[in-house]
């Protein structure tokens, strides 16, 4: 509970741990890299074209891990009045929208050469569409108030109406079986994807994992960083 | 808490009833974006036929947003809005109440002027009923979907354009299953399953929208 309210505390403990989590993120990417550009198979339809799924799987979940993330940030910032909540939901707002929209663009481009076409519009592209405009929406709606306390808020309570979304992209695959496969990681009888592509995958998403964290806590330094220099000129300001 | 919610469905009738052309504009905006359509694709009847329930329904739409911006504006600006959440009814009643004022006075038109509109696009007469129904059973999600975006960009610069931001992408379950049941008709399919849809759609925005418009009302009342 004292990391939703101590800025000093969350300073002092994230100066710490972002050199770590840094450090870990990149050993986890080149081996993720590794893994999955060399060391894994070809698929033998999709060819070397699979690849393109290291990092668009990972980018996918992490859409939808972000804005979890957000929407539970936005929810104890409300209901606790939690500054630093607040703040941890601004602050993955901007990397959850680049995750999102690096899903978008690697999978188009996926689907160039597997499907024949750049997008379709089947359930699971559109209502991840639906979660970058969520996103877009968050960042402009907390930007637009002269208060940013007020536009903190109110892009909260946006985040939370906007969390029906998150079921609907993960099960949008089982509902309407259109074009975009459906689950073959997270699934009640075990991954159907063969180990070999499994473990480059996992790597990647950890690594992925990794790099939000990481993220996270350099720009919730930033931020506090940030109100304290706002603090300060407005007491020099005000003499 | 009823009668305070009656009362301000009946203050909000009561003003569209007297300032009377302003909640008329959103069905003259959406009597004019479907009719530049013909001119838009060109006035075949079967090119018109296909696409109608998709104008109708995007038009529709529109027209809704338009009007969203003064749901609540006006009475943030005069202060009427800081008395109302003074009253005995909670701010999702509040909400749910000025909400059911803005169906009233801007989707019931739309609804009404929905068959003429689809006439002229030529959509089969088949496919009227469900149109209708469809426009039922979907604009008040439509109202109350946007209720939560007026009330979360009260105070905003630019209020409008962020509401457009905020609301469509939420609109599409709704532009999904409106146009997908009067396609299926059209068809000969049955509606009913799009039907079943937007009424779920319904029950879920009328059960969780009050409150997320209140909550948003408490944000920019504070």
């Amino acid at each position: 509970m004292r990391a939703l309210v101590n800025p000093t505390f969350v300073m002092r403990w994230s100066t710490r741990a972002a050199p770590w989590l840094g450090g870990l993120t990149l050993l986890l990417v080149a081996a993720g890299l590794y893994l999955a550009l060399i060391a894994s198979p070809p698929d033998y339809q999709q060819g070397d074209s699979v690849r393109i799924m290291y990092v668009h799987v990972p980018a996918a979940w992490m859409a939808l891990f972000c804005y979890t993330c957000m929407a539970a940030a936005s929810a104890a910032g409300l209901v606790w009045r939690s500054p630093i909540a607040d703040l941890a939901a601004q602050a993955t707002a901007p990397v959850g929208a680049a995750f999102t929209f690096i899903a978008l663009v690697t999978g188009s481009l996926w689907g160039k050469p597997m499907w024949g076409t750049w997008w379709v519009w089947d359930a699971r592209l559109t209502s991840v569409l639906i979660l970058q405009f969520l996103y877009f929406g968050f960042i402009a709606l907390s930007h637009a108030f002269d208060d940013p306390a007020r536009g903190q808020r109110a892009a909260a309570v946006l985040a939370l109406v906007g969390f029906v979304n998150v079921p609907i992209i993960k099960f949008s695959v089982d509902w309407w079986s259109t074009l975009h496969q459906p689950a073959s990681v997270v699934r009640l009888d075990g991954p159907s994807i063969h180990p070999s592509m499994l473990a480059p995958l996992l790597v990647m998403a950890i690594a992925f994992t990794c790099y939000y964290v990481w993220l996270l806590l350099v720009r919730l330094q930033s931020e506090i960083l940030n109100g304290k220099i706002r603090a300060l000129r407005l007491r020099q300001a005000h003499g | 808490m009823l009668a305070a919610i009656g009362a301000i469905i009946g203050r909000d009738l009561r003003l569209a009833l007297r300032q009377g052309l302003d909640s008329l504009l959103a069905v003259v905006f959406f009597v004019l974006a479907c009719v530049l359509f013909p001119f838009g694709v060109g006035p075949a009847p079967e090119t018109l036929a296909r696409i109608a329930a998709g104008v109708l329904w995007v038009a529709a739409l529109l027209a809704a947003l338009l009007s969203l911006e003064r749901l609540f504006q006006a009475d943030y600006e005069d202060g009427s809005l800081d008395l109302l959440a003074l009253g005995p009814a909670p701010l999702p009643a509040i909400a749910a109440a000025k909400i059911a004022a803005h169906w009233l006075t801007t989707a019931v038109p739309l609804i009404a002027a929905a068959p003429v509109l689809a006439l002229i696009l030529n959509l089969p007469p088949a496919a009227f009923s469900s149109l209708v129904l469809a426009l039922v059973l979907g604009t008040p999600t439509l109202s109350l979907i946007g209720g939560v975006g007026a009330a979360l960009v009260l105070g905003a610069r630019r209020g409008g354009v962020l509401l457009a931001l905020l609301v469509l992408p939420l609109y599409i379950p709704v532009l999904i299953f409106g146009v997908a049941a009067v396609g299926a008709s059209q068809i000969g399919l049955a509606a009913q399953p799009h039907l079943f849809m937007l009424t779920a759609l319904l029950l879920v925005a009328l059960v969780l929208a009050p409150w997320a418009a209140g909550a948003a009302l408490r944000q920019a009342l504070d």
